[in-house]
């Protein structure tokens, strides 16, 4: 640097913003602290099972989140675009998997019980492995088609145009599902044996805690899939080749790796993840409709932003943290439940004021800013 | 080997090579010499398929590849080293390696060719595990050659191999360039450092603002007076 950096400093810019950052923040943590101490140590409102009850269900929707949040993470990677439409390709997913189970249960098997059991009550585990591999694989192909019809086109063109274009898809898939499968609201026909609000009983302190079935499937399935996608990156050879498109095309071409293929791929595999989230959504919230995939799209959006995006460990940590902010933070900051996505933003957007690049995102220090 | 017919390329209005012919014979080091902005890097992606010529063909082995994809084109065996190395700087040198055998599915052939590699360049055996970023300018250019030998080339493109390497790397990056050679495989050498590129290569062909200015075998290329003053400082 030149010779008035022993100058003081001027109130320019950005030092107006280097003062306003920790005031901000400190006014934030004082106050997320004062009523933290309101409500866990004066007024103890709550008991502990309420807290796992919350604990529990942040986990499950973190869950969710993650899957969906990873989708958007992989396509940014390679892209360096917000795929908008995301939300809408996990929308398709609940619906294929609505439909299976719609069919599974209209399918009586004969001779099995009296009145006949349908299929999806007769055989649940195979009727809710049908569900979750048609739902990835009709996301998977509507966010192969997405690709191809609505980015492609436009790959060399300024970064805003794809942008424009990922949410002009949004909106067609979402009316073109409002037009196929009309806007009513529809209950998803879980098999009975994982009937929503069923599981297993829980005592802590004399009150019982439902540990449901569909929330154990839930966490366990995402967890899973979250292990096995980031095997695929790290050790198989297309995953390579993804990290190798993700940090430079054309070194990755001049490998001989076709790189229109591996970018047709990240969007299948991001596609099967937010299917595979959308049966989930499906089974444990129970509704579906035209509208779904806008508000876990956004929340998933938000968690990818949080953990870094680009970063997929950051993605599933931001999916998991916004799940339980948003489950605990309404009552541990004693505010009303409903402002549980207002919590959630106000959350993201202190980090982003303190982490621009996200919790596991890379800090560009700013002096080479 | 390679038959470059009145090649121009452009970049939008830029017209940036106008009507590049040149020849490369099996087994030959030809260097192509100019200065920057002559042409010389987008004549090498010209022929490895991330540029495609408006006019004028590439024929390799008697066969048209100037509209072929890039991935094609390395399959058919062309492999172009880049200028500034572009090592997979978030991944490790094994994998970076790996990449480099992309378009080869046998996995023994994989491991033989690696431990070749690890042969030739003892520095990457050591550092197998390291991320590409963290090796040093002269590792990194090992690297980047080892992983264009991976899928076996029989035509290597090098871009300015030598660039921001202490003298020393430099001179073992051109015996090395000269011992790939001597295994068979030609090698289309583009380099800033005239002196070093014409003291190894069979012929050259000097550049200036798109256009093949001069050719010859290298010994006379090196002896030309305009050659002299413009790049061997002298």
């Amino acid at each position: 640097m030149d010779a008035n950096q022993s100058s003081p400093p001027k109130l320019t810019r950005r030092n107006y913003s280097k003062i306003i950052r920790p005031i901000f923040g400190i006014l934030v943590l004082g106050y997320i602290l004062w009523r933290l101490y309101l409500v866990l140590i004066v007024e103890q409102a709550y008991s502990a099972e309420v807290w796992v009850r919350l604990l529990i269900s942040g986990l499950i929707i973190g869950g969710v989140y993650a899957l969906i949040a990873i989708g958007y993470t992989l396509v940014y990677g390679i892209l360096f675009m917000i795929n908008f439409a995301h939300g809408e390709v996990m929308m398709i997913g609940t619906f294929a998997g609505y439909f299976l189970f719609e069919i599974t249960k209209g399918i009586n098997v004969a001779g099995a019980g009296n009145p006949p059991l349908s299929f999806s009550d007769a055989y649940p585990f195979l009727s809710v492995i049908l569900a979750f591999l048609v739902g990835m694989t009709v996301s998977a192909t509507a966010g192969y088609f997405l690709e191809k019809i609505a980015y492609r086109p436009l790959r060399g063109a300024p970064r805003l145009i794809p942008l424009i274009s990922a949410i002009g898809a949004s909106f067609f898939l979402q009316n073109a599902a409002q037009l196929l499968f009309s806007p009513q609201v529809r209950d998803y026909a879980n098999p009975q044996a994982i009937a929503r609000g069923s599981g297993w009983n829980l005592m802590i302190n004399e009150s019982r805690i439902v540990i449901t079935y569909t929330g154990v499937l839930t966490f366990v399935l995402s967890i899973l899939l979250m292990i096995g996608l980031y095997v695929m990156v790290q050790k198989t050879k297309l995953g390579k080749a993804m990290r190798a498109v993700a940090s430079d095309k054309k070194t990755a071409a001049l490998m001989g790796i076709d790189v229109d293929a591996i970018i047709s791929r990240t969007f299948i595999i991001s596609g099967a993840l937010a299917g595979a989230a959308g049966v989930m959504w499906g089974l444990h919230n129970g509704l579906v409709h035209f509208y779904v995939g806008f508000l876990p799209g956004i929340k998933a959006f938000t968690a990818a932003v949080l953990g870094g995006i680009g970063n997929i460990p950051g993605a599933m940590l931001g999916g998991m943290f916004l799940g339980l902010v948003e489950s605990l933070g309404p009552t541990a900051l004693g505010i009303s439940f409903q402002l549980k996505d207002v919590i959630a933003f106000l959350i993201m957007i202190v980090i982003l004021v303190f982490r621009p690049s996200g919790l596991l995102g890379e800090v560009l220090s700013e002096e080479k800013v | 080997m390679l038959n470059v017919t009145d090649l121009n390329v452009y970049y939008g209005a830029i017209h940036a090579l106008k009507g590049i012919s040149f020849n490369l014979q099996e087994g030959e080091i030809v260097t192509l010499i100019g200065a920057n902005g002559a042409g010389k890097s987008t004549l090498l992606n010209t022929i490895s398929g991330i540029l495609h010529a408006k006019v004028g063909t590439v024929e390799y082995l008697g066969e048209i590849i100037s509209d072929e994809p890039a991935q094609a084109i390395v399959q058919k065996g062309i492999v172009h080293v880049p200028e500034g190395r572009k090592i997979f700087a978030k991944m490790t040198v094994l994998e970076n390696l790996e990449m480099g055998a992309y378009t080869v599915n046998d996995r023994q052939l994989i491991q033989d060719k690696m431990e070749a590699m690890f042969e030739r360049f003892p520095v990457l055996r050591d550092r197998k595990r390291q991320l590409g970023g963290t090796l040093s300018g002269g590792e990194q250019q090992m690297l980047a050659m080892a992983r264009g030998l991976m899928p076996n080339p029989k035509l290597l493109l090098l871009d300015e191999p030598s660039m921001g390497l202490a003298p020393v790397l430099v001179e073992q990056i051109f015996d090395i360039i000269q011992d790939i050679n001597h295994h068979g495989t030609s090698v289309l050498l583009v380099e800033q450092n005239a002196h070093m590129a014409l003291s190894i290569a069979d012929r050259a062909y000097v550049l200036e603002t798109g256009k093949i200015v001069l050719e010859g075998h290298a010994n006379e290329v090196m002896n030309n007076p305009m050659v002299i003053s413009a790049y061997l400082g002298g």
